[in-house]
């Protein structure tokens, strides 16, 4: 990814009146969402330190955790595949649905999937896969990827989904009523769902202890995708495996308030195997693609590790500041916002994605509403340390918020001066009386864009100690 | 198949990284609460303000009065399973069948034979195995007595809740047999209606479930 890409994208988003006013209207409703479902501080607190004790253990014992829950789930009839890579978990997806025959899919939300370019993959194989959430939906029909984990299409506001379906969908009239449009997707995705010849769809959690695969929603097309057709693959990320079952309940909580502000979703699917003999309904064949891609390398790094507790909620976009304001599209990448900038370098590489931990401000709010308490600015700070000491950062990169030359001269003649006190004394003196006239040019002329100019005090912080008697320290 | 190598070089690389193991986390110490008369009407409480129609059915002849409150509600039709436990009764209370209330149908063999009929039905009605008042779910156990798509497919879903099953919370009710070991291949918590707010936030109903779902608590 080059940087000046980033830096454009960036600009384009902030540019963009209505993208802005569809991000600041959904964030800021999500945002008073979760605090009226969690009234209680000090017990939202506590949940949240039993979510990340809970999300920690099962990281501590994620190989035991894995092998228990494969051979759980091969008991219960549910075949399990192992992929290093996005490209082998493709590959493995397209095996078994050739081996049935399967030309049409019918897929529920899936931020995996969506990571390993699933879709584009299978059709490339001659494979239709239809999303049917609806916001997937939407961005399907348009073309595009998620703007955010949990609303795909939060980006769009109804005019826009309207001339979408006007121009995509066969027979429908253009119409800016919420439930007219509803009904048309719903009119749209009946007939996929019939004649799917499979389902896919991700996971929430896998509990180790029974073999169970946990999927929550609200549209029930989850349901649809894993209980209509006769084939159901569902495709995960190593790290979602939870130890035991009553390990479900505060997470559950955490995830749908955090995500949505709900209590609970409308549903909570416990798929714990195939139909069974005398079942009138359900799928002959069910399939787990366990996908690694990059997570054990971030596993290998105790710090990192915390990174892996992610319960996908979508918190800390809500929360970002940054993220409000360029949208989800501006990263380039499948997961934005504060946990993309902390997950997306560590899976694609530092040198590629190394610029994403630097468009934050650090303000900490992500860190603050995480419901597993993973050290987001903490990680960002580590990850930009790391970035400056990549050997892709050499060299003058202007605008990456990497240093550049001047940059790491500045910084030099930083720490001489301040161990200089005469020298040091002698710069606050010049800042008082000539910071006022600091010429916009060179780096100073960036900053400026787009903060305010400075404005020295003309009042010596230490002076003014010292008059009120406090020892110069 | 490049599988099996696969497993075990993600297991060596998961292996190899330092790890030190936390105990379990202490839930908080709470007893864990057995139904009771006040659960049923918490569940309702919940039920109602995620848009789901509750009421409540005397325990005798619970299908006789289910088949009076359905009726003049322009349902045509009624789809149920013949395996089910409360089949029989549901079958006598429609005898003799009335113009007011729907025609009760009964699911047919397995669903391949059965899609059509499936994709153009009315309403379903199943039971829920337990449910749980906060945060205000029914546990339904699809399986051989309940196909798992009557109560998905069609765009009204009848459920009836023993209240005796009724729990206080979701962590009381994994108290319930049904989620002893092994687990039914599915089970499901449902909260209401199917519903998404996909569209600016709009919250719309039935998107691709049940746009209704009308419980009834047996006493
Ligand atoms: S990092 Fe935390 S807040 Fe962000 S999506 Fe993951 S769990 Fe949610």
């Amino acid at each position: 990814m080059a940087d000046s890409a980033f830096e454009s994208r960036i600009e384009q988003a902030l540019e963009d009146e209505t993208l802005r006013r569809n991000f600041a209207s959904a964030l800021g409703a999500f945002a008073a969402r979760r605090r009226s479902v969690f009234p209680d501080g000090r017990a939202l607190e506590r949940l949240r330190t039993q979510a990340a004790a809970i999300r920690d253990r099962a990281l501590a014992r994620l190989p035991e955790l894995l092998e228990e829950l494969e051979s759980r789930l091969t008991a219960n009839g549910i075949r399990v595949h192992w992929a290093e890579t996005a490209a082998v978990g493709c590959r493995l997806v397209l095996e078994i649905l050739e081996a049935h025959g399967v030309r049409r899919v019918v897929k529920g939300k899936s931020m995996v999937s969506e990571e390993m370019h699933l879709n584009a993959f299978l059709a490339r194989h001659g494979i239709e896969t239809v999303e049917t959430d609806l916001g997937e939906f939407i961005i399907q029909l348009a073309g595009e990827t998620p703007a955010h984990i949990i609303v795909p299409a939060v980006h769009k506001n109804r005019a826009q989904i309207a001339r979408l379906f006007q121009e995509k969908i066969a027979g429908a009239p253009y119409t800016e009523e919420v439930t007219e449009l509803n009904a048309i997707a719903r009119r749209t995705l009946r007939e996929r769902f019939r004649e799917a010849g499979a389902g896919l769809s991700g996971v929430n959690f896998a509990v180790a202890e029974t073999g169970t695969l946990c999927l929550v929603e609200n549209e029930g097309n989850g349901r649809m995708c894993t209980g209509v057709p006769p084939l159901h693959i569902a495709v995960m990320g190593i790290e979602k495996v939870i130890e035991r079952l009553e390990d479900l309940p505060p997470l559950l909580r955490l995830l749908t308030g955090s995500a949505t502000g709900q209590r609970v979703t409308t549903y909570v699917n416990l798929i714990s195997g195939p139909r069974r003999n005398a079942d009138p309904d359900g799928p002959r064949e069910v399939h787990l693609v366990l996908l690694d891609n990059g997570r054990s390398a971030v596993y290998a790094d105790p710090e990192l590790r915390a990174t892996l507790r992610c319960i996908r909620c979508g918190c800390c976009l809500n929360h970002c500041p940054v993220y409000a304001r360029i949208g989800g599209h501006a990263y380039g990448t499948t997961y934005p916002g504060p946990i993309g900038k902390v997950l997306t370098p560590q899976l694609l590489g530092i040198d590629r994605a190394g610029e994403l931990p630097f468009a934050s401000t650090l303000c900490g709010a992500c860190e603050e509403v995480c419901p597993v308490r993973i050290p987001l600015a903490h990680l960002l700070r580590r990850l930009r340390a790391e970035a400056v000491r990549s050997p892709a950062s050499r060299g003058d990169r202007r605008g990456s918020g990497r240093p550049d030359r001047l940059e790491r001269l500045a910084w030099w003649a930083w720490g001489q001066a301040v161990q200089r006190p005469s020298i040091y004394r002698a710069i606050l003196a010049g800042g008082r009386w000539l910071g006022g006239l600091l010429p916009p040019v060179g780096p100073l002329e960036r900053w400026m864009r787009t903060h305010a100019e400075p404005r020295f005090s003309r009042r010596n912080l230490r002076r003014i100690l010292r008059r009120q008697g406090i020892p110069d320290a | 198949m490049p599988e099996p190598r696969a497993r075990e070089r993600i297991l060596a690389r998961l292996r190899a990284a330092p790890r030190e193991i936390p105990p379990r986390p202490e839930a908080e110490a709470r007893p864990p609460a057995a139904p009771g008369p006040e659960t049923a009407a918490a569940l309702e409480a919940a039920l109602t303000a995620m848009r789901a129609e509750v009421h409540r059915l005397p325990g005798g002849r619970w299908a006789a009065e289910l088949r009076e409150r359905l009726a003049g509600r322009g349902l045509s039709e009624l789809l149920y399973f013949p395996g089910s436990p409360w089949a029989v009764e549901l079958e006598e209370a429609w005898t003799p069948a009335a113009q007011d209330s729907p025609r009760l149908v009964a699911w047919e063999g397995a669903v391949e034979d059965f899609r059509g009929r499936l994709f153009s039905a009315a309403a379903g009605i199943t039971a829920a195995a337990a449910a749980a008042a906060d945060p205000g779910v029914l546990l339904l156990r699809p399986g051989p007595e309940e196909p798992r798509l009557l109560s998905l497919v069609p765009p009204v879903h009848v459920v009836l809740v023993p209240a005796e099953r009724i729990y206080p919370t979701f962590e009381d009710a994994l108290a319930d047999g049904s989620f002893a070991p092994p687990l039914a291949a599915n089970l499901v918590l449902v909260s209401g209606p199917s519903k998404t707010a996909d569209i600016e936030l709009t919250l719309a109903f039935g998107v691709h479930g049940p746009r209704e779902l009308l419980v009834f608590i047996l006493a």
